[in-house]
This record gives C-alpha cells, structure tokens and sequence, in this order.
C-alpha cells in the first residue's frame, strides 16, 4: 500500500491543533512557531501532492478507499482532481501567513488566569479548520465531505467570536456583544443550510443506496440508476441551498458582513479565502456532478442571483464606512463572479471560476491582512477615521494598493486573467448576463479607489501621525502575496494547465460543449 | 403463556384440581432481570440490617457489582446467540429474550451503572457537620426546614434507600422492553415507575421543588397508567388474550376462535382502537411525547439531578422499547391506522420541544424540552415500521442515554451557594473559569445539537435514513428544521459559556470524586467514539433488529 500522502494532508494539521492546543499556558510562543511549522509541513505535503498529480491523467487521482460506516452505505473516499488540487494547494498557502499575520492576535489580555490559554486555542483552532477544509476538498463520498463540511463550522465559529480586534471604537463590551451575534449568525446560517443539505444527503442514500460520487455518476451513465425529474431537482436544491450559504450567494450573504467584520483580519481571510470556497468548490463537484440535469434546469435563476450578487456586492461596499465589510461585500460581489463562472456552463467559465477561487484567496488576503495592520495600528475600522496614510507609511500603502488594484482586477495582476475568463464565458452563452456582470468591475474600481484615495491620500490626519510603517513579520506575510499576484497575472499557466482538465471533465458531466461562434439558445 | 391458558388457569380454579404444573421459568435467560432485581431486595436488607455508618459502602458496592453482573449476563446471553438465532420466548410467555431486548437491557443497565455512579457522588456539597454529604435529603421523612430534618443533617444521616430504589427501577425497565404480553408490561411499567416518583422527591436543596415535581409526576404518571390498564383491558376484550402473539393473530384475522365469554366484544374494531390509543398513550406519556410531554421540564427540574440524568437516559430507553415491541409485535397489521397518528405525535413533539426549549432560562428545564425534541427524533425512526426504524431508534437510544447522563453530570459540578447553579445566566463565562468542563459540556451540546463527528450525528442520520426509507420524506424535512431551530438554544448555552465575561459571583465548579469523573469521561469517550467509528455498534443494533414473535 502507497503512502496515504492525501490522508496525512489533513491529517498533520489536525495533529497540530491537538499538539498546540495542548501547549503550556506559560509556553505561549512555542505554540505559535509549532503552529507555523505544522502549517509549513501541510504546505509541504500540499506541494507534494500537486507535484504528483498528473493534469493528463486519471481524473481522480492519489484515491485512498476504506471500509468506513456500511450501514450507511458510506465508504473513507479520498481523490483529487486538478480543481481540489489547485484549492488544496492555496489553502495550505495561505494558513501559513494567516498564522503570521495573527502572530499577536490572540494574546491574552490578562496573564493571571493560569487555565485561560486563548493563544494556544486560536492557533489550534485555525488548524483544525485547515485540516477540515482539505479533507472536504479530497472526499470523493457525499457522507465524508458532508460531515467535515459542518464540522469546521464549529472551530470557525469559536474563531469568530472568541477573538476579536483589540481595540474597538465602541469600547470592549460593545464589541464583545457584537462578536457573538456575529458568530452565532454565522453558524446558525450555515448549519440551516448545513441541515437542509442533511434532507438531501439522506435522500441521495434512498434514491442511490451508496454516496461514492465515481459509483454515482457511474451508475447514472450506464443507467442502472435512474432519479425521476422531480427527484433530482429537489436533491440538487438541497445541495445548492447549503453551499449557497457558504459561497455566499445572495439573499443568504447577510452573515457575511458581520462575521467578517467582527473577526481579526487573518480569521476574516480565512473565512473568504478558504473557508468559502467549499461552497463553490461543491457546486461544481456535487451541483453538477451529481445533478446535471436539475444543474441545466436550475440555471437561469442561478445566474440572476449571481448578477445580483455581482451588482449588490459592489453597490454595498460602495457604500461602506467600514473597511473590513467593506472587503465583506466586495467578496460577494466576487463569489457572484465565481458563481456566474461555474454555472455558465462553458469551459472558460467554469477555468475562470476555479482560477477565481484561487486569485480571489490570495488577492482578498493580500486586501485584508494589510488592511488588519493598517486597523491594529490605528485601533479603529472605520474609513472616516484615516486620511494621508502614504505619507506616514508609505509601504503599507503601496501593498494595500497594489491588494485593492487586484480586488479591481487591474490587468497584469492575477485577478484580471480569471475575472477576463469568466466574462468571456459566460457572454459566449448568455450576452446579457456578462454585459450586466461587466459593471461590477466598474463598481470595483469605485469603491476600492475611493477607499483608497480617502483612507491613504489627503492630509494626515492627526490620529495616524505617528503610524509606524510594516514591520518585518508583517512584510513577510505581505511580499510574497504580491509577488504571487503578479506572477499568476503575467503567467497563469501552471494553474490553468492543472485546472483545464478537470474542467473539461465536469463539463462532460453535465453533458455541455463550448457553444460555437453562432450562440445556441439558452435551453 | 398462552390466551388460552390464563384462561383455562381461571375456569380450572372452579372445578376440582387434579394437578397444577410448575410454571416452566428459563432462569439462566432471565439471569439479569433476577440479579438485579434479588440485589434490589438485598439492598433493603441492608437498609434493615447493616449499621447506619456501613449502609452507604455496602450499597454502592452491592449495587455496582449487581449491575455490572447483570450486564455480564446480558453480554454472555447475547454471545450465547440468545439474540439471534436462539431467540424465544420465556417464562410461560410473559418475556421475550430477543436481540432488541438484549440490546436494551444492556443500554439500561450501563446507564443504571452510570446513574449509580452520580448517586454515589459525595464531594460536591460542602462537608455538613463533618459528614460527607451527596445529593439525597438527609431524612426523606422529616418536614422540609423543620427542626427534624436539621437534627437529621446534623447526625449525618443519609439516605441510602436510593440505591436499592434505583435496582428496583432499573429492574422494571429491563422487563419493560422485553415484556411479550400486555399484563408483564403493565407490571414492569409500575416496577419502575414507583421509585423513580419517590428518587424525585429525595433531593438535599430546594427540598420542596422536589417535592412539588414528585407529587407531579406520580399524578401525571398514575394518570397515564390508568389509560394504559383501561387500554389493555379494552384490547384483552377485543382478543380474549393478553399475548401480544395471540394479539396480532386476531388483528392479522388468522385467529378467529371465539371464546365463549367474551364472543360479545372479540373483534370489535371499535375496542381495537380505542385499547390501542390508550395503550399506546400510555408509552407516549413515559417518552415525553407532545402531547403528553407537560411533566418533563417541572419533574427534570425538580428532581435531584443525579435522578435525573438516569430518568432522562433509562427511561427513555426502557420506554421506546416497549413502545416498539408493542408497535411491531402486537399491532404490524394495524400500521396503517397508527402510522399517520404516530405521524402527527412525531411533527408535534419535533417542533414543540425544540420551540418551546428556545425560551428557557434554567439549564435543567431547557435539557428537559431537548429530551423532547429527541423524543421526537426518535418517533421519526419509529414510524419507519422497518428492520433498519428498529435498529435505528436501538442504535439512538444507546447514544442519546450516555451523552445525556454526561450532560446531567456535568450539571451537579456548576454550584454556587445555593447548591446546583442551574440558571442559566449563572453559567455566563464559565469557558474562562474551568475551560475543561465547559469544553466538555460544550461536546455534549454538541452530540444533542447533531453536530458531525458525534454520536448524535450518527443517531440522528440513522433514524431520518431510517423514516426516508420508510416513505417518510415530509418528517425528514420537518425533522431537520426542528434540528436546526434546536441547535440554537444549544449554541446559545456555548456562546454564554465561552463568549460571556465572567460574573464577579458567578459559580464555582467542584472537583468531583472519580465516581462522577468516570460517568463524565464515559459519556464523552462513547459520544465521540460512536461519532466516529459507529460501525461497530451500528452491526450490532441491526443484528438486533428483530423481535421475536
């Protein structure tokens, strides 16, 4: 037997959030570099894994299969495809310099209380979410992804309430309250969706007595397995509402905004970029490889909903005085773009949508994690409250540009390939949707240009006066995110070569081909 | 035995005797019910006998290796194959020895050992008068605040009775699911129901709660048992025969023999039903259903919660076993009628413990309208009328009892001066204080909310799997909107412990002694051993999945 190398991907971090939690009260330190280090070791494996996956190949690949619950009908399924390999490769990136940049997050306020270990419990915790977010990215059984899909609820949802920025402009109590709605909005959202999910996970076992998605979609295609119409149409909505909490698509956002805006700025990137992209991720793994059909049927609503998030995203955080739901909504524009992708049903929307995946990851970290330096510095989230900042610190606004210019998808940074791929596929189908779609670039540049020009530019406030520029740690995490950018947007490449395969593979699920230079109707 | 013959026993009594065979009783298959129950009566004995000083040693003893003995037995009757393939009938058939009986007795009897554990406790209470204290009313006897009960602490009297009150109970309750006709059922019902009215009034603080909440249940419970007897007697009219086989003969129509005496009423359909909903009333009432459920949060509440932790866990256990013995043994041939009945109590039950749970403010009552809800739960795999509803609703229950005497445990360990700290308010912060026991009960909020990666998960999956399979996607449904409505007020509880600042007079939490240590560590090792490898025991429920007819 091979080395159960997608196994120990999740595996080492869940070991590393048992080992840090179990850290010393006093030892407050090790548990951070023990944390890095793990984090460093997924990364490693994670890298591993991308290196012996092979894009030509098998489409399930490095599979791991054993005996799990029979009575279930539910079997340990492992396998990656080139879409989980690229997601899987960006989350164990991006927990690195998630861990570095809430290197002092979460340490305690008073030191007297020998059992209260916070520092050692959020590192441990992230951990334990990245762990889980692998795990739900290599299961190839519905059960398996369906129970590690709920499960990082919890360990988020401690991270989301239990740890919030330092200093608050409502004062400690006001924040601690408005932590916990938030937290609490957070899962309570999730886990409805989470249990609507569970209906139709049950119902998926009724109708086909296993959850292995190859024997599934085997079964379909040989036709031993046959879902009646109205069958079907209800599963996939079962499917679709959870992840559409957790993408999230509108009307189900709203928990986004909060959660986002009352975590540290590290746990509100790990919410967007990696814990988010679950959702996305299965709705093209289980939406449309499970439903193909109900996925065709239920599109055109699907793509009004994606417009809207689009457009109402970006006229939200236009709107905004608050930098971090700021971000909060632009984010939900940009899943409104990763949505349209997918269910535009072309190759070249469904390669954009998944190279959106990762661009968005790496481009809202390098946004956000900026922008939780700029506001532990400042003690304040609020827009109104900086002004000149580029004067006081002139390489903390020159990376928080260069993040924004990447939220706005400026050509020659990654998010403007993946963004460019998505239009493009989505108007060789659908003309109107990806005219509509096109003014939420416009309202990007908008309200990431006038956060910038009123936070960075103008006369110094007072208040940000003696701003230190970034330190060290903080240049580490911020560097090689941008270098990032600017390599997958001058040569995308390595990610499209791996994703493109797959892609053609999901495509072949639900029976689709590119449309032709003369547009076939949208039925 | 047979219709006929507790029939022929009362005409033969007129007439003169020639020769009365001895009752034919298979000891060795009853072997857990006799250990438990002869332990009981040696528990009274020390009561009698045994010195004040020596009486609570004796009976823990006594009583622990009474049960774990019993459960030895039912392991060894279950390795012998008397589940399966050995499977029959006993005792003059009065009991059934079956694989579902078996799985429950042994359920019954580990929580019981587990209760027996909690009962035990004597570290929490402050040390009064230099005596060591646990949680029971030093005298039952004595008036609450008079000057007899103070004399009573003061001499350090303790009340042991409960242990043999807790054998006697649990004694009824291993009858209870294995009962094969409806007079055993009836007598196992008031077995076990007896002490567990008297263990609710026995508690040290807020003596007169606990008072109130036994006088309550014994009403409420003599009440139900009255529908149960009026309905067994109405269903004996219908068939002539208090047999469940014999039963289900006359409802399928295979038996048609009349007998004389009663060739009025046999086969009165009007009698079948009537007898059924009262008998089934009955069941319903001791599993909390809506809406016989009005008890469950005064009694929880009221009693001592070591009581309560074993009440909430056994007799549910014991409960909706009879329950399904009585559904799928006696009444098969008559699902069509009380399926959609069963339908409504389901949905109700559902949706109105884990509504109603929303609102509570004390711990005791909001684990109250939980159990409820779980009650609900379970009746979804009931209805399921399948092998997999059986082993569903056995493989629930198993996970259901351990998290809930954990939870329960827990409980005794928050006190402030007033003793248990119960109100919710009190228990604000109390992540900072003692993470471990609030990391701890966070797990069992967790396997009650049905969180992945916990037992509760997998019961719960089972049983919906169970009630979709049977055709019943609408409860499924309705069952994961209650699911998500429940797990509210369990986060909520999550969110006071660990998000809440502290109080400044917030409660202590007591080091227990490893008698509570295990009970605790035993319902968190099972809840999330049966969270994540549950294979093992779901073999072992569906290998008990079928009665004996």
């Amino acid at each position: 037997m091979s080395f159960p190398l997608l196994t120990a991907t999740a595996v080492l971090p869940a070991l590393g959030a048992i080992a840090t939690a179990a850290v010393p009260a006093a030892k407050r330190t090790a548990a951070k570099w023990l944390a890095l280090l793990v984090s460093l070791g997924t990364l490693a494996l994670a890298v591993t894994v991308l290196v012996r996956f092979d894009p030509d190949g098998a489409r399930y690949q490095l599979t791991e299969s054993h005996a799990w619950i029979a009575d279930f009908g539910v079997r340990y399924e492992l396998g990656v495809d080139g879409i989980a390999v690229a997601l899987i490769t960006l989350t164990a990136l991006l927990i690195p310099f998630i861990i570095l940049a809430g290197w002092h997050d979460a340490d305690p306020h008073e030191t007297g209380n020998k059992r209260w270990r916070p520092t050692q419990g959020f590192f441990a915790l992230i951990l334990a979410v990245e762990a889980m977010v692998i795990i739900s990215f290599e299961a190839t059984d519905v059960f398996l992804f369906y129970i590690f899909f709920e499960a990082m609820l919890i360990p988020m949802y401690f991270l989301i309430g239990g740890f919030g920025d330092r200093a608050h402009e409502h004062g400690e109590e006001t924040a601690a309250t408005q932590r916990s709605y938030a937290a609490v909005k957070f899962l309570l959202y999730n886990l409805a969706g989470g249990l609507i999910m569970l209906a139709a996970v049950i119902g998926l076992y009724v109708v086909a007595g296993n959850f292995s998605l190859t024997e599934i979609a085997e079964a379909r295609a040989n036709g031993s397995l046959e879902m009646a119409t109205s069958t079907e149409r209800w599963l996939f909505l079962g499917f679709f509402f959870a992840f559409a909490v957790k993408a999230p698509l509108w009307p189900l956002h709203t928990w986004l905004p909060n959660a986002m805006g009352e975590a540290t700025a590290p746990v509100a990137v790990l919410i967007t970029a990696v814990v988010d992209k679950v959702g996305t991720f299965a709705m093209l793994r289980f939406c449309l490889g499970l439903f193909p059909e109900a996925s065709k049927w239920a599109t055109p609503a699907i793509l009004v909903l994606a417009l809207i998030s689009i457009i109402y995203g970006a006229l939200l955080a236009v709107g905004q005085r608050d930098i971090k739901r700021l971000v909060a909504y632009a984010s939900i524009s940009h899943f409104g773009f990763i949505i349209l992708g997918i269910f535009a049903m072309t190759s070249q929307g469904q390669s954009g949508a998944t190279l959106y995946m990762v661009n968005h990851g790496i481009s809202t970290a390098a946004l956000m994690l900026v922008a939780g330096f700029l506001i532990s510095r400042r003690g304040s989230r609020l827009i109104a409250d900086y002004g000149g900042v580029q004067k006081v610190a002139p390489v903390l606004a020159g990376t928080f540009l260069i993040g924004g210019l990447a939220t706005l998808s400026l050509p020659g940074l990654a998010p403007f390939v993946s963004e460019f791929l998505v239009l493009v596929g989505t108007f060789a189908r659908y003309p109107a949707a990806g005219i509509i779609a096109t003014f939420g670039i416009v309202l990007a540049a908008l309200y990431v240009l006038v956060l910038y020009q009123r936070t960075m530019t103008g006369p110094v406030k007072p208040e940000v006066a003696k701003m230190p520029d970034l330190r060290v740690r903080e240049l580490v995490v911020v560097a090689p995110l941008i270098a990032l950018l600017l390599l997958l947007g001058v040569y995308p490449k390595p990610v499209t070569d791996i994703v493109n395969p797959a892609v053609k593979q999901t495509m072949s699920d639900v029976q689709k081909q590119d449309p032709q230079p003369e547009v076939e109707a949208a039925k | 035995m047979s219709a006929s013959a507790v029939h022929s026993l009362w005409t033969m009594a007129a007439d003169p005797i020639e020769k009365i065979d001895a009752p034919k009783i298979e000891y060795g298959q009853l072997a857990p019910t006799l250990i438990v129950i002869g332990a009981a009566i040696l528990g009274i004995l020390i009561e009698a006998l045994v010195p004040r000083r020596s009486r609570y040693h004796a009976q823990v003893f006594l009583s622990v290796v009474a049960l774990a003995a019993a459960f030895a037995a039912v392991v060894a009757l279950a390795a012998g194959g008397h589940a399966t393939t050995k499977a029959g009938i006993v005792a003059m058939g009065a009991i059934a020895v079956d694989g579902p009986a078996l799985f429950l007795q042994g359920t019954i009897l580990l929580a019981g050992l587990l209760g027996v554990f909690t009962f035990a406790e004597r570290r929490l209470d402050p040390v009064a008068h230099g005596n060591r204290v646990d949680s029971f009313a030093a005298q039952a006897a004595s008036v609450p605040g008079s000057e007899g009960e103070k004399a009573a602490v003061r001499a350090g009297f303790t009340t042991t009775e409960v242990f043999p009150l807790l054998l006697f109970a649990v004694g009824g309750m291993l009858i209870f699911p294995a009962a094969n006709d409806l007079l055993t059922l009836f007598i196992a019902l008031e077995v076990f129901s007896l002490p567990l009215y008297l263990l609710c009034a026995l508690a040290r603080r807020k003596r007169l709660v606990s008072q109130e909440a036994a006088v309550k249940y014994f009403l409420l419970g003599a009440f139900a048992s009255a529908f149960t007897l009026f309905g067994i007697a109405l269903l004996y009219g219908y068939a002539g025969s208090v047999s469940y086989a014999t039963i289900a003969q006359v409802v399928d129509g295979t038996v048609q023999n009349v007998t004389p005496a009663l060739a009025e009423t046999m086969g009165n359909d009007a009698l079948l039903l009537v007898g059924t909903a009262m008998l089934v009333m009955g069941l319903l009432f001791k599993v909390g259903a809506v809406p016989f459920h009005m008890w469950t949060p005064d009694v929880y509440q009221g009693a001592p919660t070591p009581v309560t932790g074993f009440m909430a866990a056994a007799t549910k256990v014991a409960a909706f076993g009879a329950l399904l013995r009585v559904l799928y043994v006696v009444l098969p041939g008559l699902r069509w009628d009380w399926r959609p009945v069963m339908w409504a109590v389901a949905i109700v039950t559902m949706l109105g413990g884990a509504i109603v749970a929303i609102t509570q403010t004390d711990i005791k009552r909001l684990l109250a309208y939980s159990s409820i809800a779980h009650a609900g739960f379970i009746l979804a795999g009931v209805i399921a009328a399948s092998p997999d509803g059986i082993s569903s609703v056995l493989f629930y229950l198993a996970a259901y009892s351990f998290v809930t005497i954990g939870a329960f445990a827990v409980v005794t360990l928050v006190r402030d001066a007033g003793g248990e700290a119960t109100h919710l308010s009190k228990w604000a912060g109390l992540g900072r204080r003692s993470p471990l026991v609030a990391a701890v009960f966070a797990v069992f909020l967790l396997a009650f909310a049905g969180i992945p990666l916990t037992s509760g998960f997998a019961g719960k999956f089972a049983v919906f799997k169970a009630a979709a399979e049977g055709g019943a996607g609408a409860i499924v449904v309705i069952g994961v909107i209650s699911s998500a409505i429940a797990a509210f007020f369990y986060i909520r509880v999550i969110v006071l412990m660990f998000f809440s600042e502290p109080r400044p007079e917030g409660p202590t939490v007591a080091v227990p002694s490893p008698l509570t240590m295990t009970a605790i560590a035993v319902g968190v090792a099972v809840t999330v051993v049966l969270g994540v490898a549950p294979q093992y025991f779901l073999d072992l429920a569906s290998q008990a999945g079928v009665f004996v007819r």
